[in-house]
């Protein structure tokens, strides 16, 4: 009996720092993710456009995408290896009971990672070393790998807010797996097409942001106004396409997880003809000093002004999320999507009157944090879908208490992971703003000649010239 | 050969590629570590770097496909062995972190602080990872992994006699096909010289891996008399062959052919790796837990075989063009026959 007290309480103890080392853990590694999605795209593309206009600025850019790329992927690779201990180590109820019903789509991801990596040491290794044709050719497995990569793991955490595809008998043993099945499950599509478009949201407004900067500095060349206006057309075209997919998305969420939409609008009353509510602070019950848009929830998730909308009232106090986290969360996403979006619809409007880009350094300014409000979307989504399926990993089958690890001292680990990540993020910005400041510097995954570019003093660079041609 | 048995086999493939490929690649690291002052060293670091850059990244995934692949056909062992393994198996995720970071991140900063700075993570991590990642396996095969949730001791099932003679070896192995390999891929880039010293780093750590090895048995027949006993009775006639293969490994490496001694050091690491599994067959966990015991539902074991078939069907052409672009990269160099222009 005392075993199990002693168990019990390191459980309870190991809780908070395993969801939070998961949450800071995950958080991390899903921007890399966003930039692996859809940078081999731009990348291939503006190499593509380089060949066929024989144009030197294009061609710069691409290689130098390409080398931040090469410093993205060795980022996301490392963090991504951290996730897949940490799914084992601190969640050990969740993966050895159910590893066998949703661990598979983690086989498929293995596949799809291993040709990502492999084609990403092709594709900047063989920059000089293949035809332009061949070179082109091998971004392709990049590109399909990574959509395909992000297809699997996200069919497992759909598959955690909504699981499918296997039984349990009375004890609650998995008796019938059908993992495959498991993987398309009703959230599955929808998330995926969710992150598969914030990839570019976050990727295209981020390269676009750093080039919008060195235009805001002076240095308005040809280099930084395609450099800005390449990006910023993809991420601009992904933008009203995500309003579309996030409607698809809340309606999902309102059909299969009712609980976490409520907490999402921090509503308690399940009722009819439900406003809208932006902004406020969650208590006793009630959301406070919001802004109430009048039948808006009730259209939004139910196409009818006097839809009934389910509130956290439908369940028991101890199975609702925390509301503040979420709903103030969502809202970030939903404010920085908007916002993205109106700056998308600058671009898109100055380009169908006068078809050229806004002049204005207010937009150059726009442009410039576009990048951070891409990303604090990104982080806002992703915590509206984790946290808002609090307290279940799976949800209604398993809770996250119960799916922790109780081995002792568990929770230090968590500490240790800040240190490191702390490190990590301060090592990465300073090698990026050191790709974007220095064109000569290597990438991880380049072999013999990039090291000679930076023994070679800068006039015999021979690698440069060769990649104009 | 049952079902289990059969995905287990496959996952068992994709760690020996795991032991051999990264294993030379924080090999490399090591050696890296040891290379002596900065402006001595340089030429060999130089030669890690450029054998290691494109590859690493590919390697490592290895590791991923059997984390993978446990977790879902054996699932129960997997959480058995992350929680009670919970701190060395941390320690060596925040090693591949630091090395994956710090090999990456090196090569594309010039100034001299820094460069050290990152170089020095990327080499102690190259240590201390192998080091873990040989004391799991060491807590593994000892038997001080019980099934269940955080089942066994935390600490004594990586601190003990096995884990600590596994956790050495594994950096001595890889070291040792690190120096091996580096030997060919001197000859090929540059002048004899570099290729002589790993020759000599590669037999001095032969002569101690053997050493080592020899020794260990002693630590298991003490320690996992259950391992000692599957070494010296079923798995007896692998480890001759490893044996074999290490002693013609090193004849070939004296000889200077250094092609042939890749292929007889991997298969002599191979076959230790070999004779691990057969020793423990059919336990996953021993003495607790059989490869039968352990496995999913049979559902998840077949679409786990097809993906493994199909995926491999796809992956191993990838991975031979991958080599294959380098292997001629570094046949231009030798038709040159010219020393590196520095």
């Amino acid at each position: 009996m005392e075993q199990i007290e002693l168990v019990l309480s390191d459980a309870a103890e190991n809780l908070l720092p395993a969801r939070m080392q998961m949450a800071v853990s995950l958080g991390w590694h899903i921007i890399f993710v966003c930039f692996g999605l859809a940078l081999p795209v731009i990348v291939v593309f503006t190499e593509w456009r380089a060949h066929r206009r024989d144009d030197p600025a294009l061609h710069e850019l691409a290689r130098a995408w390409a080398k931040a790329m090469g410093v993205l992927f060795a980022a996301g690779a490392v963090s991504g290896t951290l996730l897949s201990f940490e799914l084992g180590i601190l969640w050990p109820g969740l993966m050895g009971r159910f590893g066998p019903v949703f661990g598979f789509p983690f086989v498929l991801e293995g596949f799809a990672f291993f040709i990502e990596a492999i084609f990403v040491g092709v594709y900047l290794f063989g920059w000089d070393r293949m035809s332009p044709r061949a070179h082109i050719l091998s971004g392709i497995p990049m590109i399909v790998s990574a959509l395909a990569g992000a297809f699997f793991v996200i069919s497992a955490n759909a598959w955690m807010n909504n699981p499918t595809g296997f039984t349990m008998d009375a004890q609650g043993r998995v008796v019938d797996a059908h993992p495959v099945a498991a993987m398309f499950g009703p959230s599955t599509w929808p998330q995926w097409a969710h992150m598969y478009t914030a990839g570019f949201m976050v990727t295209g407004f981020t390269v676009a942001s750093v080039y919008a900067v060195g235009m805001l500095r002076g240095r308005r060349d040809r280099y930084h106004q395609i450099g800005m206006l390449i990006p910023l057309t993809i991420a601009s075209i992904a933008a009203p396409v995500q309003i579309v997919i996030g409607d698809w998305i809340a309606g999902n969420v309102a059909r299969n997880q009712p609980v976490k939409l409520a907490a999402m609008e921090g509503l308690y009353r399940t009722g009819t003809g439900v406003p809208l509510s932006v902004g406020g602070i969650y208590y006793d019950d009630r959301l406070h000093y919001s802004l109430e848009i009048p039948w808006g929830l009730s259209l939004l998730v139910t196409r009818n002004p006097n839809g009934e909308v389910v509130g956290l009232e439908a369940v028991a106090p101890d199975l609702r999320p925390p509301v503040n986290v979420v709903h103030l969360a969502y809202d970030s996403m939903v404010a920085m999507g908007s916002a993205l979006l109106a700056l998308a619809a600058w671009l898109g409007y100055m380009w169908w009157r006068h078809r050229r880009a806004p002049r204005t350094v207010w937009f150059l300014r726009a442009v410039a944090v576009s990048g951070v409000a891409a990303i604090i979307a990104l982080e806002g989504g992703w915590i509206t879908t984790e946290v808002g399926r609090q307290p279940w990993i799976v949800y209604n089958i398993l809770r996250t208490a119960d799916a922790v690890s109780p081995a002792p001292g568990l929770y230090l680990g968590f500490y240790a992971m800040l240190a490191i990540y702390l490190v990590l993020t301060v090592l990465t910005v300073y090698v990026l703003r050191r790709l974007a400041r220095t064109h000569g510097t290597a990438a991880p995954q380049e072999g013999t000649a990039a090291q000679q570019e930076i023994d070679a003093p800068p006039s015999e660079r021979p690698g440069q010239e060769d990649a104009v041609r | 050969m049952t079902l289990p048995a059969v995905v287990l086999g496959l996952m068992f493939v994709g760690l020996i590629a795991y032991a051999l490929f990264a294993g030379a690649d924080f090999g490399a690291g090591i050696w890296d570590l040891l290379a002596g002052g900065t402006r001595r060293g340089a030429r060999q670091r130089d030669l890690i770097e450029h054998s290691i850059g494109p590859v690493w990244e590919a390697n490592h995934v290895w590791l991923i496909f059997v984390l993978v692949v446990l977790w879902t056909a054996f699932a129960g062992a997997f959480a058995a062995l992350a929680t009670t393994l919970y701190i060395p198996l941390t320690l060596a995720a925040f090693g591949m972190i630091a090395r994956g970071a710090a090999f990456a991140f090196r090569k594309s900063i010039t100034t001299l602080g820094m460069r050290r700075f990152l170089g020095a993570a990327f080499a102690v991590s190259s240590l201390i990872t192998p080091f873990f990642l040989g004391a799991v396996v060491g807590g593994v095969a000892s038997g001080r992994v019980p099934p269940g949730i955080a089942a066994g001791d935390v600490v004594t099932s990586w601190v003990n006699p096995t884990s600590i003679l596994g956790g050495v070896l594994a950096v001595l192995v890889c070291a040792y096909l690190a120096a091996v390999f580096l030997c060919a891929d001197a000859r090929r880039e540059g002048p004899e010289d570099l290729a002589e010293q790993f020759r000599a780093r590669a037999l001095g750590t032969a002569a101690v891996t053997g050493a080592v090895g020899l020794g260990g048995f002693f630590v298991l027949r003490a320690d996992a008399p259950l391992l000692f006993a599957g070494l010296t009775g079923r798995g007896l006639p692998v480890i001759v062959l490893s044996v074999v293969a290490g002693l013609v490994a090193i004849a070939l490496l004296v000889l200077r052919r250094y092609a042939s001694s890749r292929l007889a050091s991997g298969l002599a690491v191979t076959t230790i790796l070999i004779g691990w599994a057969v020793a423990q067959y059919p336990y996953v966990l021993p003495p607790y837990l059989t490869i039968d015991q352990a496995a999913a539902p049979r559902t998840t074991l077949v679409a786990t075989l097809v993906a493994l078939i199909v995926g491999g069907a796809i992956l191993v052409p990838a991975l031979a063009y991958l080599y294959t672009l380098f292997q001629s990269e570094h046949a231009e160099h030798a038709e040159v026959g010219s020393p590196q222009p520095r």
